[in-house]
């Protein structure tokens, strides 16, 4: 390989001293394209060293010498020249490089992460950079899951730094952000950046990340403007505002990656769960109404959570805006029952029949129901053991 | 033929009419439809109960072959209590509602359960039982009771917009807690202490085909109803109610209904056991 290497500079230096004009560029750049625009030239560790002349012309950074970035090399050369970092473009992209090097990457790279993401690793090739809105751009909106998919969708990569979401690639790709991507080309559709950012993307846990907790809510809002608005009127955005960690955020009913039509069927029955994760009790109380026995067998046809309590702006009976408030009940249980009335929505749906202090009644039919149910079996399983035992000695008696 | 012994093992005599196994098997069939469909909603949480309710067709096919079975036992409550009416009122029939062969319980049925328990306890002898055992009054008794209870609150959830008309709401509360508790209580009753007091006990073993041929033999009468058949023998009426043998289609029909009805019973009791454990 060494003797290759030694055979293609001396065939450079021999074309230049014969003079060979140069199509284009600087002077810089008919020496360099000499050797590095034929194609099939390798470094002696096999890379590819070819830069096509055409491509490059192309790209935006068309306009640049060679040297602009390989600063210090001047002609034939046999040493490798330095290697190029996100440093050498932040002679261009100061500020960029300057975000950059604030982010879970850069700080990666700095610490002497060698897998984390540089610009060429987004951008591709700085001989062949295109905007962001060209679509051979590894960066444009419909490529940018499978650039960020190269490292974020490898499970041996995730567990060798501790990226907490190992397939986020795959779980974006299943969701409807990534079929609106994949399947409708919807440049709209969110993608990797419009949730984490591009250049300043942050960990999770950092309180200036775009995803942090109490950032998710207007993280979202960028695109869902309306149900950020309820979302912010409601108990859950009050709660967050005023501090609380635990307040639920898009992300914790929608999931993050995979998020799911809401009409899918498994996720609207897996709702109640998560809402029932911090209102135990509700969930309780729910299992025993007809809506939740009906949604625990996996039906989606009968009221769950947000069809009494609203989706996104929840908000107690107490509050004269509140989909339950009383001034409110009977249109919202007319939602599905059209001849619902007054007397109708005084049923209550989450009375607990084991709490005797608040529902004494409710508390005493249940007893009443279920010593009924004890005193049957304990009266008739005795006569029934005492008569099968008698019976069983009779026949083997008259045997 | 009068002189024989009426209580010769081959000859047959009228216990239950038609009309009654008739409605017995409306009965049976809307109560392994309410409980097959019901079960599966009351106990959603069970594995067994969604792959039951996705079998049987999904949540629209489980509520209509609820209601429509709670419709045909609704008819046949009310059949049954037309029929009470007509044999009161218009054959004037004595002793419906009081006497031996009343199906309302009377101070013997106590003393029969006492004297049975004795009986099962090796203290005394058999009790003479008349028409109808006390366990059987009460079996008699507590569908009754079941479907009055049951029938009402399942009817006040069903069409819960009209009732609320002029029921106040925690009527719907009281409804829901009634109609599946007692629902659970007849299930679990039916299925274990009915099929073992009528088929399962080692007298009976594997089933008593008079709900299906309608007929005792002379044996049976007098060794399971003496006071009943003492009465008809005193009365002269034995005569009467004499027949033929219960043909064999229609023993061998009895006995795979009654067969799979119980199998079905047993199924279902024990994936109620199941979804408690």
């Amino acid at each position: 390989m060494r003797s290759t290497a030694r055979a293609v500079v001396w065939t450079a230096v021999l074309v230049l001293a014969l003079g060979a004009r140069p199509a284009r560029g600087g002077e810089n750049d008919e020496m360099c394209l000499a050797c590095h625009g034929v194609e099939g030239v390798t470094a002696p560790d096999g890379r590819s060293l070819f830069v096509g002349a055409a491509a490059y012309g192309a790209s935006e950074h068309a306009g640049l010498d060679c040297t602009s970035c390989h600063a210090g090399v001047s002609g034939p050369h046999e040493e490798p020249p330095a290697h190029l970092g996100p440093q050498v473009c932040a002679a261009c992209h100061r500020d960029v490089v300057s975000i950059y090097d604030r982010s879970v990457h850069g700080r990666a790279r700095a610490a002497g992460g060698t897998d984390a993401a540089t610009c060429t690793s987004c951008h591709g090739s700085p001989h062949a950079v295109a905007k962001v809105t060209d679509p051979t751009s590894p960066v444009y909106p419909l490529n940018l899951p499978r650039t960020c998919g190269v490292c974020h969708g490898d499970r041996a990569l995730a567990e060798r730094h501790g990226i907490p979401v190992a397939d986020a690639y795959q779980l974006y790709m299943d969701s409807i952000h990534g079929r609106a991507v994949s399947r409708g080309g919807l440049l709209v559709a969110a993608n990797c950046s419009s949730c984490h950012g591009a250049h300043d993307i942050l960990p999770a846990n950092d309180p200036d990340s775009k995803v942090f907790r109490t950032n998710i809510p207007a993280t979202c809002g960028r695109c869902h403007a309306g149900v950020e608005n309820a979302y912010l009127q409601g108990s859950h955005g009050d709660a967050l505002h005023a501090g609380r960690r635990d307040a639920p955020v898009c992300i914790d009913c929608h999931g993050a990656h995979r998020i799911q039509n809401v009409t899918a069927p498994g996720w609207q029955v897996a709702t109640v769960s998560e809402c029932g994760s911090c209102h135990t009790e509700s969930r309780a109380t729910f299992r025993d109404s007809f809506h939740g026995q009906i949604t625990g067998l996996g039906f989606t046809v009968v009221a769950r959570c947000p069809d009494c309590h609203e989706a996104h702006r929840v908000l107690p009976a107490s509050d004269p805006r509140s989909s339950i408030a009383p001034a409110h009940l009977v249109d919202t249980c007319r939602k599905c029952h059209p001849a619902a009335n007054v007397n109708f929505v005084a049923y209550r749906p989450h009375a607990d029949v084991r709490d005797r202090a608040r529902n004494p009644g409710l508390w005493a039919v249940a007893l009443s129901m279920r010593m009924l149910l004890v005193g049957v079996f304990v009266f008739f399983g005795v006569h029934t053991v005492l008569w099968l035992l008698r019976s069983l000695r009779e026949s083997r008696g008259r045997r | 033929m009068a002189q024989e012994d009426p209580s010769a093992r081959r000859r047959y005599f009228w216990r239950i009419s038609l009309f009654d196994r008739i409605l017995h098997g409306v009965l049976m069939a809307s109560f392994l439809g309410l409980a097959a469909t019901g079960l599966p909603i009351k106990l959603n949480w069970a594995p067994w109960a969604t792959a039951l309710a996705q079998a049987m067709g999904g949540l629209g096919t489980i509520l209509f072959l609820h209601k429509v079975s709670a419709v045909a036992l609704t008819l046949c409550f009310f059949t049954h209590l037309v029929h009470v009416g007509w044999m009161a009122l218009v054959e004037r029939r004595r002793g419906l509602f009081w006497g031996p062969g009343s199906l309302v319980p009377q101070p013997k049925d106590l003393v029969d359960l006492y004297g049975n328990v004795k009986w099962f306890l090796g203290l005394g002898p058999k009790p003479r039982f008349d028409r109808f055992t006390y366990w059987e009054k009460f079996d008699y008794w507590a569908v009754f009771w079941g479907m009055f209870i049951i029938g009402t609150s399942g009817f006040v959830l069903w069409f819960s917009e009209f009732f609320a008309r002029f029921l106040p709401g925690w009527m719907f509360n009281v409804a829901l807690i009634v109609h599946s508790e007692e629902a659970l209580l007849a299930v679990w009753f039916i299925f274990t202490i009915h099929f073992f007091n009528a088929h399962l006990r080692p007298e009976k073993f594997p089933m008593d085909l008079v709900i299906f041929t309608g007929r005792v033999s002379g044996e049976e009468l007098r060794e399971e109803r003496p006071l009943e058949f003492e009465r008809l023998v005193r009365s002269g009426r034995l005569g009467d109610l004499e027949t033929r043998p219960p043909e064999r289609w229609l023993r061998n029909f009895g006995r795979l209904l009654g067969l799979s009805v119980v199998v079905t019973g047993f199924v279902l009791f024990t994936l109620t056991i199941l979804a408690f454990s």
